[in-house]
């Protein structure tokens, strides 16, 4: 009788891991219109605001005479929302069609079922991403630098996981995809209360007040930097910070919710 | 009974069901209402600046002028939510026992089109009241109001006769959805956010011709400044442009459902 071998606990949950991301990516390119919604929201806000708002440069205060560049790492981090909200909505999906039952009665740790769901958010955000900043640099959007271009790629990425947390929370609450509206609402106003459309010195003092406070504005500031000036580390780290934090609390609400579902 | 009491008595009936169903779920209602009061918000925050630009009219403030913007978004997303409501019923086979129902056609359609008009007064009213409330003025007082709120009650049940002719033609409510972002496309390339003098090119020229600027500019000359009778005869002459567009679509796409089932 040939003795078994026990495979280690990490490999096990990388594979789960993988597998989660590759069910992700597979529904991209099995159902390639469900991806659209995600990618043409933020282009079409890219567009319509640089075509709306775009003398707003006039004012004294924009560090860059280019609405586009100012507004095109927003967009990025509006498809990161969209995309990390989407997350929640097909997870409150596979909760009403039963999928995520069948997870949870296999041996797979939560924090590896929501670890998938969340790291394939991250990596599907870099498509409209993407898709938004080329339509920016054929606009003629300033080129950010690579180690700018890099930032903003990671505030991107990381931000669709907190957005892929916050989605999550919520469709694991509300085991419904009801809860649509509330997962992106929250993602939008999180991310538009910040110096989305002017410096802060040109918002209005209520949004001012709020902006202060709001971590994502350290987020938009550190993935704007390039694209509005040079890079630096005083302004890369206030976004990682608050990235990290937002990671911790949306991770551990999502943990806890995804550790009570079906006890 | 005549049959233009029962025929009402039909539209009245449809018209609240769909006026119950948007408010029940959420989805719906977001939309409608949650969003655009968000944008508002962060609008009027964010690029509240722009009235100091030189060629801005002369407002109150920037949401004074933004309220018309909030109540366009607002009436044509209900146009969108009736369209999917209407092929939501058609998938599900309502519309196709109201067609075996002894009733005129056209009260099926014009009932989905009165919950859309009811739910487009409500959003007039909505951001009324919001701009009242944050201190925006109507600056010709309430007749004012009352042409604003009429001209968005029919420039949403006119928007909601294209929804509804979509939505008869694929009779999928996917595709109805899928028109999401195209409505604010639309949006985008009017004058309904921005003053269109200060818009960058192309939005600039072809906010000139379309048609929801003249209607924008109807709702929001009474609020800033006072009732102009050419504007307001624009928005009239588009909104019933929007009309017959949305008759003839609707009227079309009407026959290709009974043909096909």
């Amino acid at each position: 009788m040939e003795a078994t071998v026990a495979i280690p606990a990490w490999r096990t949950n990388l594979a789960t891991i993988a597998a989660l991301m590759a069910r992700a990516k597979n529904e991209l390119i099995r159902v390639p219109g469900a991806a659209i919604p995600g990618v043409l929201a933020p282009t079409i806000f890219f567009l319509g605001l640089n075509g709306v708002f775009g003398a707003l440069t006039q004012l004294n205060g924009f560090a860059t005479g280019t609405y586009e560049s100012f507004i095109v790492p927003i967009s990025m981090l509006q498809g990161a929302g969209f995309t990390g909200a989407a997350a929640g909505v097909n997870l409150a999906r596979d909760i009403e069609q039963g999928w995520l039952d069948r997870l949870l009665v296999s041996p797979a740790p939560r924090w590896v079922l929501l670890l998938g769901t969340v790291l394939a958010a991250s990596a599907r955000a870099l498509i409209p991403a993407s898709f938004v900043l080329a339509i920016a640099f054929a606009l003629g959007a300033d080129w950010p630098g690579l180690d700018g271009l890099l930032i903003a790629y990671l505030m991107v990425a990381a931000m669709a996981a907190v957005a892929a947390c916050w989605g999550s929370f919520l469709a694991l609450r509300f085991k419904s995809q009801s809860a649509a509206p509330l997962m992106q609402a929250g993602m939008m106003a999180l991310i538009l209360t910040t110096t989305a459309y002017a410096p802060l010195a040109l918002l209005q003092g209520w949004l001012q007040d709020i902006a202060r406070v709001n971590p994502v504005t350290d987020v938009v500031e550190a993935a704007r930097q390039g694209f509005v000036g040079s890079v630096a580390w005083s302004q890369t780290w206030p976004g990682l910070l608050a990235l990290a934090g937002l990671l911790a609390l949306l991770g551990a609400l999502a943990l806890r919710e995804m550790r009570r579902t079906g006890r | 009974m005549s049959s233009l009491a029962r025929n009402a008595r039909v539209v009245k009936a449809l018209g609240m069901r769909s006026i119950r169903q948007t408010f029940r779920r959420p989805q719906l209602i977001a939309p409608i209402i949650v969003f655009p009061t968000l944008l508002l918000a962060i609008q009027t925050g964010g690029a509240g600046g722009a009235v100091e630009l030189p060629g801005f009219p002369p407002v109150q403030s920037f949401l004074q002028f933004m309220l018309a913007g909030a109540m366009m978004q607002s009436l044509m997303l209900a146009g969108n939510s009736g369209g999917i409501a209407l092929a939501v019923d058609i998938e599900m086979g309502f519309t196709d026992r109201l067609f075996s129902a002894p009733i005129p056609r056209f009260a099926i359609v014009l009932g989905r089109l009165a919950g859309t008009a009811a739910l487009g007064l409500f959003a007039a009213l909505w951001f009324l009241a919001i701009g009242l409330i944050f201190g925006a003025e109507i600056e010709s007082g309430v007749p004012g109001a009352l042409l604003a709120i009429a001209l968005v009650t029919a420039a949403a049940m006119a928007v909601g006769g294209i929804g509804a002719a979509i939505a008869l033609r694929t009779g999928s409510a996917s595709v109805v959805q899928g028109l999401f972002p195209l409505v604010l496309v639309v949006l985008f390339i009017s004058s309904a956010f921005f003053p269109q003098e200060l818009m960058i090119e192309p939005a600039k020229t072809i906010a000139q011709y379309n048609p929801l600027s003249f209607i924008a500019e109807g709702v929001r000359e009474p609020m800033i400044s006072g009732i102009d009778a050419a504007d307001t005869l624009y928005a009239v002459l588009a909104i019933l442009g929007i009309v017959v567009f949305g008759l003839i679509l609707s009227a079309r796409a009407l026959r290709h459902r009974l043909r096909v089932g």
